[in-house]
C-alpha cells in the first residue's frame, strides 16, 4: 500500500509546487501538504505529493540503533 | 544527508535476523501481521520471511486499497467510464481490478471507453483543464496517504471553478480495517503483534494506532519499508511479545510522529466526511470506514454528478479472501488459488494487486511450485 | 540520384503533411518513395525500383525474422522509431548468431503526419542501417486515414547468414551453464516512460538502443560454445529468462547484486512502482554458455563498446518446475515470475 519514495526538495516552483530529486531522477511534486518544507529537505513522495518531511538526524539514530541491535555478542 | 543504501545493507540484515532468531523463545511461536501491502511487497521482494526463524510467521493483512475495492464500486467506475463524453483516469494498478463478469477498466478501455493512467491526482486535474469538452473523472482509491492529495486537488478544482472535473471517491480508513481483522476477542486470529504502516502513520500520526495496543492488548510497531526497517521492527515486536508488553512503538522515527501531519489532516477533514458504511472486498461492510466529499464539494463529486447509488452486496464465491485477509487462512488453502485465480486473471482481493497476499505468494513465493507439482 | 519518373510539384518538406495520395500508388507516392526512401537508404538493390530485391546467397543456413515497431513518443532520448526498427530486427538475427545481410522496411503512415517528422525518422533509419552495415533493400508504404494510426508504424524484416558451426537455440541451456548480460538493464524502458505524459520525470537516462551483431560476432569468435542468446526487449530480463528456462527445461538462479542496474533506473522504478527486471531493453542480450568458458566470454564482452558493464548474473540449475529464482542480497530467495499483463505504475 501507498508506494512512496524519499526524495530531496531542490527547487520551489509557483503554485506550491517543487522539484524533488533522487539519483538523477527529478520529479515535479506538490508541497501543499508540507508547508514548512525548505530547500534541501527530504520528503516522502506519494502520488506526486510530499506527504511528510524526513528527519536526517532520526535516520542516523535509527541506523545507530540497528547497528547496536545487530551486534553479535553474549545475551 | 540520509544514507538510504545503509537501510539495505545485507550484512547488517543477516545480523539482525540472527538477533531475531536468538531472542525468539524456542518454546513458543510468533505470528505478526503486516497490515500494509507495501510491507507485504517488501517482505517478498527481499525474501525477509526466509530469514526469520521457523517459529516466527508473517501474516499478510488487507492493507492494499486496490485489493479491497469491492466489485460494485469497480462496476460503477466502469459505468461512468462508458458514458459519452467521459474521460476516466486512475492509477495503473486500479485499472486491473476485476468487477463483475471479469470486466475491468482495462477491458472497458479496450471496448472503447476513454480510460487513462495517471501518476497523480494533479495529472487528472491537468487533464480536465486540457480537455474542456470532456467530463474528466478521477477514480480515487487509497488510504490516509492518498486521501490528502485527492483533497488538495478537489479544493483546487473548486477554487479554480473547474466544472468538467469530478472525483469518484473510494478513500478508506486504516483503523476500521485493522479492527475488522482483529474482530471480537472470541474469533480473533492468533496474532502476537502488528507491523504498522509508516506512510499512513506519517499522515495520521502513530496515536491513531494506540487503541489496538490499549484495547486489544496488541503490540504495534510502525515500520518503514526498507529491509533493515522491517527486520528492526520485527525484532521490536519480538521483544514486546516476550515481555508481555502491548504498546505503539515507532521504528520509522525519521518520518512518523505521534501526531502526524496536521496540515494533511486538516485538509482531509475540510474536504471529506465519513460514510456510515463502506464495503470492503473480503471484509464486507465496515462502519465509518470510508470517506466521501462534503456537501460543499457536491459539484465535484462524481457520485452526485452521475447519480451513482449504493452498490449491491458482494457476490458469494468459493474465494477465501475474507479469511486470508484476516490471517485465518493461507493463500494456498484457497481452492481457487493458482487455478481460477491467478495474477493474469484475478478473482479475489488478495490476487488483484501485486501487493495482495495471494499475488505476492504466487509471484515471489512457493505457491507456483505447488501448482506445478499438482499439474505433473 | 535522377528519377526515371515524371514528377509533380516539389514536395514541401518543411510544412507539408502526409496525404492519402502518398499511399495511392500514383505520382505522389512515387515521388515520396524516390525523394525520401530511395535517396535516404541509397543502395544499388533498392535503386533498381523493382517490387523485390534480388540477390545471391552462399550455401548454408539462413535466418529470417520480422518485427513491427509501434512506439510513443516517436523520438525519445537515445533514439527514435527509425533507429529502433533497424536495431531490433538486426538484433533478432544476431541472436541466432547470424550475420545480418538485408532488411526490408514497411511503413504505415497516418494521414496528417508532418513530412518533416517522416523525413527525420527515415534519416535516422538510414543512418542506423549504414552504421550497422545492413542495407534496407526493399520496402512498402501505406497511408491510413487520420485517426486510424499513431503517426508512424514501421515493420522491418531481415535475413542473415548463420556461419558454419554456430548452434544457438533457446532449448540449449544446461544445468551448470553461466548466464551473462552485456550491461545495465531497464535503460530503454525507463527512458521511454520518462517521456510519457502524466508519468513524466526528468532524467539524463537514454535508451540503450543499439545493433548487437558485431558484439555477437566477437563473442562467438571467442566462445563458439555459446548455447543461448536472446535480447530481453519487452518483458525485460525476467521474461526472457523464463522463456529460456521453459524452452530448455531448466531452472535459473540469479544473484540480485550481480545484475547491473543504473541507480536512476532503480529510483525511477521505485517512484513508479515498477520492477527493473521487467523493463524493456533494446541494446542488451542474455548469453548462456558453459561455466568453464564464462570468464573468457565476459572478458570479450567487456572489451566491446556495447559490453563495458557486462556481468555474470547467475547460473542454470536443474529444476523440473523451470522456475527462475533470485538470491537477494540478504540470503533469501524469491521466484521471478513471468510478467502478468502489462506493467502499470502502481500506487500500492
Amino acid at each position: 500500500m501507498c508506494l512512496a519514495l524519499p526524495m530531496r526538495v531542490i527547487e520551489f516552483l509557483p503554485g506550491e509546487m517543487a522539484v524533488a530529486e533522487r539519483d538523477g531522477i527529478r520529479k515535479e511534486i506538490s508541497v501543499t501538504l508540507v508547508p514548512e518544507v525548505a530547500i534541501g529537505d527530504y520528503v516522502i513522495v506519494h502520488v506526486g505529493f510530499a506527504l511528510a518531511k524526513l528527519d536526517p538526524a532520526e535516520a542516523r539514530r535509527t541506523l545507530a540503533l540497528i547497528a547496536e541491535m545487530a551486534a553479535p555478542g553474549p545475551r | 544527508m540520509i544514507a538510504f543504501d545503509a537501510f539495505r545493507d545485507g550484512e547488517t540484515a543477516r545480523r539482525l535476523a540472527a538477533a531475531i532468531a536468538a531472542e525468539a523463545q524456542p518454546g513458543r511461536s510468533y505470528a505478526f501481521m503486516e497490515f500494509c501491502g507495501g510491507h507485504t511487497h517488501a517482505i517478498c521482494r527481499y525474501a525477509i520471511a526466509e530469514m526469520l526463524p521457523a517459529n516466527l510467521r508473517m501474516v499478510h493483512g488487507p492493507g492494499c486499497p486496490v485489493c479491497v475495492l469491492p466489485v460494485g464500486r469497480v462496476d460503477a467506475a466502469i459505468a461512468i467510464a462508458e458514458r459519452t463524453g467521459v474521460t476516466l483516469c486512475s492509477f495503473g494498478d486500479v485499472l486491473r481490478i476485476p468487477g463483475s463478469h471479469r470486466r475491468s477498466l482495462l477491458s472497458a478501455k479496450a471496448a472503447g471507453a476513454d480510460v487513462r493512467v495517471v501518476y497523480s491526482p494533479l495529472d487528472a486535474l491537468a487533464l480536465a483543464q486540457a480537455l474542456p469538452d470532456r467530463q474528466v473523472v478521477f477514480f480515487a482509491v487509497g488510504f490516509e496517504t492518498t486521501t490528502p492529495p485527492t483533497a488538495a486537488v478537489l479544493a483546487r478544482a473548486r477554487h479554480l471553478g473547474i466544472g468538467n472535473f469530478s472525483v469518484f471517491c473510494n478513500h478508506v480508513l486504516t483503523p476500521p480495517a485493522i479492527a475488522a481483522v482483529l474482530g471480537e476477542a472470541a474469533d480473533r486470529p492468533v496474532l502476537d503483534g502488528i507491523l504498522g504502516p509508516a506512510h499512513v502513520a506519517a499522515v495520521t500520526g502513530a496515536d491513531a494506532f494506540a487503541g489496538f495496543a490499549r484495547d486489544a492488548r496488541m503490540p504495534v510497531v510502525i515500520a518503514g519499508f526498507e529491509p533493515l526497517d522491517l527486520l528492526q521492527a520485527i525484532l521490536m515486536l519480538v521483544r514486546q511479545a516476550n515481555s508481555g508488553a502491548a504498546r505503539v512503538e515507532i521504528q520509522f522515527s525519521r518520518g512518523v510522529t505521534a501526531a502526524g501531519n496536521r496540515a494533511a489532516q486538516a485538509l482531509t477533514a475540510e474536504v471529506f466526511e465519513p460514510r456510515a458504511h463502506f464495503a470492503w472486498r473480503g471484509l464486507g461492510q465496515l462502519a465509518e470506514s470510508g470517506l466521501r466529499p462534503r456537501p460543499g464539494f457536491a459539484a465535484w463529486n462524481a457520485e452526485t454528478r452521475f447519480e451513482i447509488g449504493d452498490p449491491p452486496p458482494e457476490p458469494r464465491t468459493a474465494c477465501r479472501c475474507a479469511e486470508i485477509l484476516r490471517g485465518l487462512a493461507q493463500p494456498a488453502d484457497c481452492p481457487l488459488f493458482g487455478s481460477a485465480c491467478t495474477p493474469e486473471s484475478p478473482h479475489g482481493a488478495c490476487m488483484v494487486s501485486s501487493e495482495g497476499a495471494c499475488a505476492a505468494e504466487w509471484s515471489y513465493g512457493r505457491g507456483r511450485r505447488r501448482i506445478w507439482k499438482e499439474l505433473r | 540520384m535522377t528519377s526515371p519518373l515524371p514528377l509533380g510539384p516539389a514536395i514541401d518538406w518543411e510544412t507539408g503533411r502526409i496525404e492519402l495520395a502518398h499511399g495511392s500508388g500514383g505520382r505522389a507516392m512515387a515521388q515520396l518513395v524516390d525523394e525520401l526512401f530511395v535517396a535516404a537508404f541509397d543502395n544499388p538493390l533498392l535503386a533498381r525500383r523493382d517490387d523485390q530485391a534480388q540477390f545471391a546467397v552462399a550455401a548454408g543456413r539462413m535466418a529470417m525474422t520480422t518485427d513491427s515497431y509501434v512506439i510513443s513518443p516517436l523520438f525519445f532520448p537515445g533514439g527514435d522509431i527509425g533507429s529502433l526498427a533497424v536495431h531490433g530486427t538486426v538484433n533478432d538475427l544476431a541472436m541466432a548468431g547470424a550475420e545480418p545481410l538485408y532488411l526490408s522496411a514497411g511503413f504505415i503512415l497516418e494521414e496528417g503526419l508532418p513530412l518533416d517528422v517522416l523525413r527525420r525518422v527515415v534519416a535516422s533509419m538510414a543512418a542506423a542501417s549504414r552504421a550497422a552495415g545492413v542495407p534496407i533493400v526493399t520496402g512498402d508504404t501505406k497511408v491510413v486515414e487520420r485517426g486510424k494510426g499513431d503517426g508512424i508504424f514501421i515493420n522491418t524484416a531481415g535475413i542473415g547468414r548463420i556461419p558454419p558451426g554456430v548452434a544457438i537455440g533457446g532449448d540449449r541451456a544446461r544445468p551448470g551453464d553461466a548466464i551473462l548480460v552485456n550491461g545495465t538493464i531497464g535503460d530503454h524502458g525507463l527512458a521511454i516512460l520518462s517521456q510519457r505524459e502524466g508519468l513524466g520525470f526528468a532524467t539524463a537516462l537514454k535508451s540503450d538502443s543499439a545493433a548487437l551483431h558485431r558484439l555477437v560476432a566477437r563473442m562467438l569468435a571467442a566462445v563458439p560454445e555459446i548455447a543461448c542468446l536472446r535480447d530481453p526487449t519487452r518483458g525485460g530480463l525476467a521474461t526472457t529468462l523464463n522463456e529460456l528456462a521453459a524452452q530448455s527445461g531448466v531452472g535459473m538462479l540469479l544473484h540480485e547484486a550481480a545484475i547491473p542496474i543504473r541507480p536512476e533506473v532503480r529510483t525511477a522504478c521505485d517512484l513508479l512502482g515498477l520492477d527493473p527486471l521487467y523493463a524493456a531493453n533494446e541494446g542488451k542480450l542474455v548469453a548462456i554458455c558453459p561455466s568453464a568458458r564464462a570468464d573468457r566470454l565476459l572478458a570479450t564482452m567487456r572489451a566491446d563498446p556495447l559490453g563495458g558493464d557486462a556481468a555474470i548474473v547467475g547460473r542454470v540449475i536443474e529444476d523440473p518446475d523451470r522456475l527462475v529464482t533470485i538470491e537477494t542480497g540478504f540470503g533469501g530467495r524469491r521466484t521471478v515470475d513471468w510478467l502478468a499483463g502489462v506493467q502499470l505504475p502502481r500506487i500500492c
